[in-house]
């Protein structure tokens, strides 16, 4: 079955929100189907927390609609939040509780029975690595096991959603990929997913679909993989040589399908097709690279290059 | 809608029990050196006031400045540490708990340490020469919804907060005249009319009226008027810190 064709679990229609003058999010429709993981992709300040705070109704929408379960938010706020498990961008966990009280108290605001909760905090402390942390303080938790206890509190409620903002930011890879790995767990149990990340390796590892948002509207949608066959290429060769040697290869390629994208002293060749001229010259060249295209290429052909520092 | 409060109240008592000790030392010290000071060292120098002895005459109006301070600063220095630093607000909102209910309980935990403070100030009164009367009993609902009253107020200040510096202007502008003005230390009743308006002005004069009557034994005709405003009072600022706190938390 198509994605499409089963009814989504969030829908969000022309879905508008103004700070003052600053439009954060503009006009925006997006669903999410059961048992996918949306990767919702964006420069800082693109509007992806704002929009996954106006799922939440922390932050109130300018206008438009969202439904999540069928149920529309805010009236249904309780109902709906009762089937979501949420991560949130940083460490919000309570620093006054040990691990194991982490998930016994944040049960408790689902109304779920204490006897319950013990079992379920066993499993998920079981499954993410931490049963031998249960009775520590927060603060002796290094990065990667805090991260871990949110993953574990999120799922303390069964959630049929679940919405992880920058799930793995400021982690070393080892934590990372833990993570991933129970990640990918979850996904293949049918677990529905809304992820933001800016590591375009974490998105196109969990990700089958895929939405870029640039202030606060979307500007790509779609399969990671064909978006970046797609709108980028198969192969990128990264070429660093005198203004000279590059002007002169740009002149070579002229019979080619490729993009030629010129950033300080380095060429960036985005290959739609096979090209034998480019790697003739590839060998010739003193420093060059050829790698797979990414979606961090496709990322920041949508986005562009300049820095989004407000 | 307002049912989970007692979930956000659970969570404080839990951690509130780890660190018993510290809590009712820092709570009850203050108004505990007072006593100490004021009865056994001004309170020899000072005639009866109102047919007791100082000492006497001060305890009960103790019992109400530790609500006050109690209740108080729980709702401003513990529940903006969980507003800000420790993001456990914003955790608790990701849950079915609603910003309201989350407000309420701060505030009703935070009036339930009030009433510790207070029933423990209360039962250090025979150390100090004042056996309470059976009337005391009556002064556990009145002294919560006295806590109710200032752990809203120290919840309006979190709200409209951006440090902890902010806490002082309350601190000192407020709660300390509060406390040296509404009839604890002096009697009201022998001051100037004007005097004793500005007193009734002040919501703890109430608390601090109907401690002494209550604890003397001794009902005057006013009593119901204390009751109300300290109700009607109490009500109102819990409302007005749960609109503030939504304001502040949902954008």
């Amino acid at each position: 079955m198509t994605l499409a064709a089963k009814n989504p679990l969030v829908e969000i229609r022309s879905l508008t929100k103004r700070f003052g003058d600053r439009m954060a999010v503009k006009d925006l429709d997006l669903c999410i189907y059961p048992e996918e993981c949306l990767g919702l992709l964006g420069p800082n300040g693109a509007g992806k927390t704002t929009t996954i705070y106006m799922l939440l109704g922390l932050v109130r929408y300018t206008s438009g609609k969202i439904t999540v379960f069928g149920e529309s938010i805010p009236e249904r706020l309780r109902q709906v939040k009762l089937r979501i498990g949420v991560v949130s961008q940083g460490d919000n966990l309570d620093p006054d509780l040990t691990v194991y009280e982490n998930l016994l108290v944040y049960a408790s605001y689902f109304g779920i029975e204490r006897s319950v909760a013990g079992k379920r905090a066993d499993d998920l402390l079981d499954f993410f690595a931490l049963k031998n942390r249960s009775n520590e303080i927060i603060q002796h938790l290094s990065g990667g096991q805090r991260r871990r206890l949110l993953l574990s509190r999120a799922l303390i409620n069964n959630p049929e959603l679940l919405i992880l903002d920058e799930p793995t930011i400021g982690l070393d890879p080892q934590a990372r990929h833990l993570i991933w790995e129970r990640l990918q767990d979850l996904i293949s149990q049918g677990t529905t997913m809304l992820l933001t990340s800016h590591y375009m390796e974490e998105v196109s590892r969990l990700a089958n679909r895929v939405l870029i948002l640039d202030e606060g509207e979307i500007v790509a949608q779609g399969d990671p993989k064909k978006m970046v066959a797609d709108l980028i290429g198969s192969e990128v060769f990264e070429v660093v040589d005198s203004p000279k040697n590059l002007t002169a290869l740009k002149e070579a390629l002229r019979s080619c399908k490729v993009n030629v994208e010129k950033i300080a002293d380095r060429f960036f060749i985005y290959v739609r097709e096979p090209c034998t001229e480019l790697d003739t010259m590839a060998i010739t060249l003193r420093h060059v690279s050829k790698r797979p295209a990414n979606l961090e290429d496709l990322f920041l052909k949508l986005t562009g290059r300049t820095l989004r520092e407000n | 809608m307002w049912l989970l409060f007692y979930k956000v109240w659970l969570r404080n008592a839990r951690v509130w029990r780890k660190h018993l000790q510290a809590s009712l030392i820092g709570n009850l010290g203050q108004p505990f050196l007072f006593l100490l000071a004021l009865g056994f060292g001004l309170g020899r120098q000072i005639p009866q006031i109102e047919g007791v002895t100082y000492l006497q005459f001060i305890g009960p109006g103790l019992v109400a400045s530790a609500v006050m301070y109690s209740g108080s600063f729980e709702t401003m220095y513990g529940s903006y540490t969980r507003l800000t630093t420790q993001r456990t607000y914003e955790a608790i909102l990701m849950t079915p708990v609603s910003v309201e209910e989350l407000a309420l309980g701060e505030i009703v935990w935070a009036a339930t340490k009030g009433i510790i403070s207070g029933l423990i100030m209360l039962a250090a009164l025979p150390l100090f020469g004042l056996i309470p009367s059976p009337w005391i009993l009556a002064l556990i609902p009145v002294l919560f919804l006295e806590g109710i009253l200032f752990a809203s107020l120290g919840l309006i200040m979190t709200a409209l907060a951006s440090d902890y510096e902010f806490f002082n202007y309350f601190t000192s502008l407020f709660i300390t005249p509060l406390f040296l003005f509404s009839g604890i230390f002096f009697s009201i009743s022998a001051m100037d009319p004007v005097v004793q308006k500005i007193s009734l002005a002040l919501p703890l004069t109430h608390a601090v009226n109907l401690s002494r009557m209550l604890c003397y034994g001794r009902i005057g005709p006013d009593w119901f008027i204390h009751a109300l405003v300290i109700a009607v009072l109490s009500v109102f600022c819990a409302w007005v810190a749960i609109v503030l706190i939504r304001r502040r938390l949902i954008l």
